[in-house]
């Protein structure tokens, strides 16, 4: 089960891993794109940070809209709208939720994928953060239905997402920046795939933690 | 006169095609929404909801943006600016822009700007 206090330290975690890792993120946009996911992102959970006290007595729902509509404001770059509707779809599936059971949380990032999807009118295989989303989402979903706790389900999703950070390595991109390159932009690994493993990683260590 | 939009991940691009578009139309109601706050490279969501903001009017506004986010974070805009006749249209940039401020000065409609920037998307330009 996740309540609202767990919610809030995921995205309080996610912040700081996310500055940890805003250099190395950069780096590999710097070799496929314009430079800018790391800085970007960084910018846009440092102002969700400052947001999180006045967040701190809403319900589930409140909260990811108000972490997606400060990211949206914010962030500056592509995966701003992108990330920003994530937050805020899944949002809508929690509204008025206080804990979250195990399917809730799926169903929440199951949104947040189809949000990704909507605003980027990307689907898989294109080298983006949904390479390393979808994987990880079908996994969780999986070992939830077949009877895995959260916790275990989710470790085996942050897997998946990881095996689908390699994946974008092996294909040409063909949405964003990135596909102004083509070919080459083989051999790199995708920064928003890697910021979306870095935020499933995340969530997973703080959820550990009770 | 209908409105237009330039976003730029850029502040000088968006504020240098507003400028050549006012050169052949200068009293179009055309605005910039270029880069962050602070100026460095980006998309602004409070930029360019300003921008709608300062150039609408009943006539409608057409947005044209760069590329990527542009389009990303206007279309988020626009799901929250709800009014009719505003539009973001896919179309050469700098082309459009002047089309459509020149079309726009001239007391064209937002439909018939509108129809022409999406037949623009083809022009060759030479």
């Amino acid at each position: 089960m996740i309540d609202t206090k767990k919610i809030l330290e995921v995205i309080a975690a996610v912040a700081k891993k996310i500055e940890a890792e805003k250099d190395f993120l950069t780096e590999l946009d710097n070799e496929i794109g314009d430079g800018d996911h790391g800085i970007n992102l960084a910018r846009g959970f440092k102002s969700v940070e400052e947001k999180l006290p006045g967040l701190a007595d809403k319900d589930i729902g409140a909260i990811l809209k108000g972490v997606g509509m400060q990211l949206v404001s914010t962030v500056g770059g592509a995966s701003g709208p992108l990330y920003g509707t994530a937050f805020m779809k899944a949002g809508n599936v929690c509204k008025g939720k206080n804990t979250l059971t195990a399917e809730e949380f799926a169903a929440a990032i199951e949104a947040a994928i189809g949000g990704i999807k909507m605003r980027g009118k990307a689907v898989e295989g294109e080298k983006t953060m949904l390479d390393a989303l979808c994987p990880a989402y079908k996994t969780l979903k999986d070992g939830i239905d077949g009877g895995k706790n959260l916790i275990d389900a989710l470790k085996e999703a942050v897997d998946a997402a990881a095996e689908g950070v390699e994946y974008t390595k092996t294909i040409i991109a063909t949405k964003g920046r990135a596909s102004y390159l083509k070919e080459r932009s083989l051999g790199h690994q995708d920064p928003g795939a890697t910021s979306s493993l870095f935020m499933l990683q995340t969530t997973l260590e703080v959820l550990q933690r009770s | 006169m209908v409105g237009i939009v330039i976003v730029s991940h850029s502040r000088k691009l968006a504020e240098g095609v507003v400028e050549i578009s006012k050169m052949m139309a200068a009293e179009a109601p055309i605005a910039a929404a270029g880069g962050l706050e602070d100026g460095s490279l980006g998309t602004s969501y409070e930029k360019i909801f300003a921008a709608i903001e300062e150039v609408y009017s009943e006539d409608g506004v057409i947005i044209l943006p760069d590329m990527g986010s542009s389009v990303m974070t206007t279309e988020m805009v626009l799901e929250d600016f709800d009014k009719p006749r505003v539009k973001l249209i896919d179309c050469p940039l700098i082309e459009g822009a002047v089309l459509a401020a020149v079309e726009s000065a001239g007391g064209k409609t937002f439909e018939e700007i509108s129809r022409h920037l999406e037949e623009a998307r083809t022009t060759k330009k030479f």
